[in-house]
């Protein structure tokens, strides 16, 4: 028999892994040939795997602009995630992907002045759109990054925030951190404060990202300034197995997270049944 | 219409035995009867139907889907998958032969899953009309003919005589196989066999259950409502209702280290387990309600709304007749669709 | 036919709600076809007056639904226990599962239970009713008139070798009180040690073969009260959902019969349960036969606060050695 099943995986290499924050790290993946696994799109995930450990799914990190290779930035929080931190360069792994809903890049988003909004590890699903719409600049108007998280050390990709996207034209980066800390001279304070505080103007697409609590209060607040559901962008995290749709287990009322989502649009979650 | 004495069926199945397995319905040591491989002699089974449906042939309670090897930072992936042989399964009911179609639904639809492709393609399927229903049968509640079931081939069995219709091309060469030992056949038997049968599925018990209050769309309507606490007050949160459920399909994929390698299979899961939906950080169904509250919200909202308005129960009795505590669907449809039935 | 009635039983958890002495009463409730009957927490008269029902189909023993029944209802819980359930109720007191002071729990005399395999057997498929008098009365879709059953040729396993009709524990007690029975029920153990290894693995593999893993068993076994039952948790490393390899299920049902070993009362929820109908209270029994022979006559939950033997230390405990010699 020799279909090809989705379930079945391809051999990824890790060639090189960044610490990133205390407990994260970012791994770059290609194919034993050096090649990319896949094309994918914003937003999407891929399911890695340790034989013998587990598998699970994480989002792309890494643009889809990128033609090199793949990136994941992994928080340190199971089996597999555990495993892969002490994991590396050289060490194999299995993927497969792409998975999921991207998001609306070339469609809804063309044109709109981006906001993007981020808590801790929430940044690695954004980061990729982020990067998109910096690659395709003339595509999309003004570029707001709110990020924030614990402390500057747990700010994920600070080198490549501060380096790359600060210094794009056009693009605003507000960090924050939760509490003051040595050395940090920018904003201190909680994400969905800091937005109100930054007080956006409501002809903007916004995308966030973060802690279940985070996205609470952020979307509370940009409903405050006046923006509309349709306008805000969020994506999902349930356990998940098979990554098509078919295992049964990361559906919210009629939609499986790993297919229609994992990008949902804020009115659309209303639709959903409370459970996520 | 093709016809052959009862008494002659294991002359028919051993016809078919020399080209493809067999399974059929026998009845075993506990009482009840099971899909069993045919050999010489083996009867089949009287019985209703079966504690297990067959939905083991298509997607198995437990199944192998590839190998690794690894050796120091390398991984193997090796495609232990076998060609599948073909298969006949004799004796699926009506209920059950509708229970493809909701597990073709998930299966074959994109991407599709190859392991139970290949099955489905290698597998042909005799179901067999009801005469004798249950307490528990409700398979008209879902618009299904428990005397005209769907399939390659539909038998009827009578005291003495087995008649068989193809549906399917599968089905005619099938049929073709056994030509030589059947004989053309009027269907005058079998349509009195279905009258009869009819006015006894119009008395049963649960003859008026709709599913009216049901479907695509309703999930605002039933999530949140009162009687999900005490429908589920006393489930015992075990997985017998979805085990000897026909359409439930939701599987675990899990590793298997053999000591020379990791195994990695898929195997049954059920959403009334309490780790079903846990992840390392959290789980979105902390309650019993909340896991009792999916599986029916699936069969009866989510499930349509995705299927265009195909229910994903079959009404074939078995949670009705196993629940360690006798709560099932039937109780749910009356409790929270209201007035029904 | 049963001792008590359920409008006694009704008439009874009315008053006690009535005056405030419990919040809420565990029972039965009535299903769709007069055997298939549910546990339920009533929360007054007219609900006890709706749905409560007591007859020959009241198989399912409440103790275990104490543990969750006391954490959740303010002020006491009402349970009715037949005999054999009130060994699972000392046994859980035993393990200190349960907050006695929050249950009031009224003894009824039990008559046995009726398998409706066994009354179906009698009486045909197709039941439209079953009236539980003098004897049962089936009334089917193909039987022109009612079909009568006697309990006593229907009764569940557990109850046809029923160990006891005496309550060991209870606030009140309805009906007379019976005694603990000469039971046959180690009869089939014994026959099951009289095989040969070989005949003994069969018989196992036959049966076993079947299980479908559903946990129906565990879960409603009241000596299954881990709040993390291994074969759950992901961490434990024997954690499965399904049989891995063709010994997986053995491992399973064996694992748990030694995890119960001693604190099993032998109230047989497990067959009763079981949708494969696997003789699961053998290996229970089993159990219990050998450690009756070694230690001296044992009954868990006789008695709150017992010690098991296989927890129990004593200068008479038999030597591993003198065991096998016995044995032969």
């Amino acid at each position: 028999m020799n279909a090809h099943d989705t379930l079945i995986p391809q051999i990824g290499v890790i060639t090189d892994v960044r610490i990133d924050t205390p407990d994260i790290k970012t791994f770059r993946v290609v194919t034993p040939d050096g090649k990319k696994a896949f094309d994918h799109r914003p937003g999407q995930c891929a399911m890695l795997s340790i034989p013998g450990v587990g598998e699970a799914m994480f989002s792309i990190t890494s643009s889809p602009t990128n033609e090199e290779y793949m990136e994941f930035s992994i928080k340190k929080c199971g089996c597999v995630t555990d495993w892969l931190h002490q994991a590396e360069v050289g060490q194999q792994l299995t993927i497969r992907g792409p998975y999921g809903r991207p998001f609306p890049v070339d469609d809804e988003f063309a044109g709109k002045n981006m906001l993007f909004i981020a808590g801790g590890v929430g940044l690695a699903p954004l980061r990729s759109v982020i990067n998109y719409c910096r690659h395709y600049r003339d595509r999309y108007g003004d570029i707001d990054i709110v990020y924030g998280s614990r402390s500057k050390d747990d700010l994920l990709d600070y080198e490549e925030i501060i380096n790359e996207w600060a210094n794009d034209a056009g693009v605003n980066v507000h960090l924050t951190i939760d509490n003051p800390q040595e050395g940090w001279d920018g904003h201190v304070g909680f994400v969905p404060n800091y937005v109100k505080e930054l007080g956006f103007s409501t002809d903007k697409t916004a995308v966030l990202c973060g802690p279940p609590i985070m996205i609470k209060f952020t979307l509370e607040g940009l409903i405050a300034l006046g923006f509309d559901k349709t306008q805000v962008y969020t994506t999902l995290e349930l356990r998940m197995k098979c990554g098509v749709g078919k295992c049964g287990r990361c559906n919210v009322g009629a939609k499986y997270v790993c297919k229609d989502g994992p990008v949902f649009r804020c009115d659309e979650l209303d639709e959903l049944p409370d459970e996520y | 219409m093709r016809k052959c004495a009862l008494s002659a069926m294991n002359d028919i199945f051993a016809a078919i035995a020399s080209s493809k397995t067999v399974y059929l319905p026998v009845d075993g040591a506990d009482g009840n009867a099971a899909f069993t491989k045919w050999e010489d002699g083996l009867v089949w089974s009287h019985a209703l139907n079966t504690v297990r449906s067959p939905k083991d042939f298509f997607f198995p309670q437990t199944e192998d889907l590839m190998a690794f090897k690894t050796e120091g930072k390398t991984i193997e992936v090796i495609d232990i998958r076998k060609e599948s042989e073909d298969f006949v399964i004799f004796g699926v009911r009506a209920c059950d032969v509708k229970s493809f179609d909701v597990l073709d639904r998930v299966f074959l639809s994109e991407p599709v899953d190859s392991f139970y492709a290949s099955r489905r393609e290698h597998g042909v399927i005799v179901s067999l009309a009801c005469s004798r229903p249950s307490e528990t049968c409700f398979c008209g509640t879902f618009g299904i003919d428990a005397t005209a079931p769907a399939g390659d081939v539909t038998a009827w069995k009578t005291e003495d005589t087995v008649y068989f219709e193809a549906n399917t091309a599968k089905g005619a060469a099938l049929l073709k196989d056994i030509e030589a030992l059947t004989e053309e056949a009027s269907d005058d038997a079998v349509k009195a066999q279905q009258e009869k049968t009819k006015t006894i599925l119009a008395k049963l018990p649960l003859a008026n259950l709709t599913t009216e209050a049901f479907g695509g769309g309703k999930t605002k309507e039933f999530f949140n409502h009162p009687a999900w606490e005490e429908l589920s007050q006393a489930c015992l949160g075990c997985g017998t209702c979805t085990f000897v459920c026909p359409t439930c399909q939701c599987y675990d994929i899990k590793e298997f280290n053999t000591g020379n390698g990791v195994v990695r299979y898929r195997c049954w899961d059920s959403c009334m387990y309490s780790e079903f939906t846990k992840m390392a950080h959290g789980n979105n169904r902390l309650t019993q309600k909340e896991r009792f509250r999916q599986r029916f919200m699936h069969k009866l909202v989510y499930y349509p709304e995705n299927n265009d308005g195909l229910f994903s129960c079959v009404g074939c009795g078995r949670c009705l007749s196993k629940c360690p505590i006798s709560m099932n669907i039937v109780k749910v449809m009356k409790t929270i669709g209201g007035n029904n039935g | 036919m049963q001792k008590v009635t359920a409008s006694q039983l009704i008439d009874r958890a009315a008053a006690l709600l009535s005056d405030g002495s419990v919040s809420a009463v565990l029972g039965w409730k009535q299903g769709e076809f007069d055997y298939d009957i549910t546990p339920a927490v009533f929360a007054d008269e007219q609900a006890l007056r709706d749905a409560f029902v007591w007859n020959d189909f009241c198989g399912a023993n409440f103790s275990k639904y104490l543990l969750k029944a006391t954490k959740k209802v303010d002020g006491k819980v009402l349970v009715f226990l037949k005999p054999c359930d009130t060994y699972s109720f000392n046994q859980l007191l035993t393990e200190h599962r349960f907050d006695r002071d929050k249950v009031y729990a009224i003894g009824i005399p039990c008559e046995g239970m009726a398998d409706i395999d066994k009354v179906k057997a009698q009486s045909g498929d197709g039941i439209v009713s079953i009236a539980c008098g003098e004897t049962i009365q089936v009334t089917t879709l193909y039987n022109d008139a009612p079909v009568s059953v006697e309990l006593a040729d229907v009764l569940e396993e557990r109850c046809a070798n029923c160990k006891s009709k005496k309550h060991v524990a209870y606030d009140e007690l309805l009906g007379d009180e019976g005694d603990v029975l000469d039971s046959a029920r180690f009869d089939e153990v014994a026959q099951l040690e009289a095989m040969t290894p070989d005949e003994r693995f069969a018989f196992w593999q036959e049966h076993l073969s079947r299980c479908i893993r559903c946990n129906a068993c565990r879960d409603v076994c009241p000596a299954c009260t881990c709040e993390k039952c291994v074969f759950d948790n992901p961490a434990s490393g024997v954690e499965n959902k399904a049989p891995a390899n063709e010994f997986e299920e053995k491992m399973f049902h064996i694992i748990r019969a030694f995890h119960v070993a001693g604190r099993c009362t032998d109230c047989g929820e497990c067959s009763r349960v079981c949708p494969q109908n696997i003789p699961l209270h053998l290996l229970n029994r089993k159990f219990i036969k050998d450690m009756n022979d070694n230690y001296g006559e044992y009954q868990a939950g006789a008695e709150v606060g017992s010690r098991a033997p296989l927890v129990d230390f004593t200068l008479d405990d038999p030597e591993a050695a003198d065991v096998l010699d016995r044995r032969g």
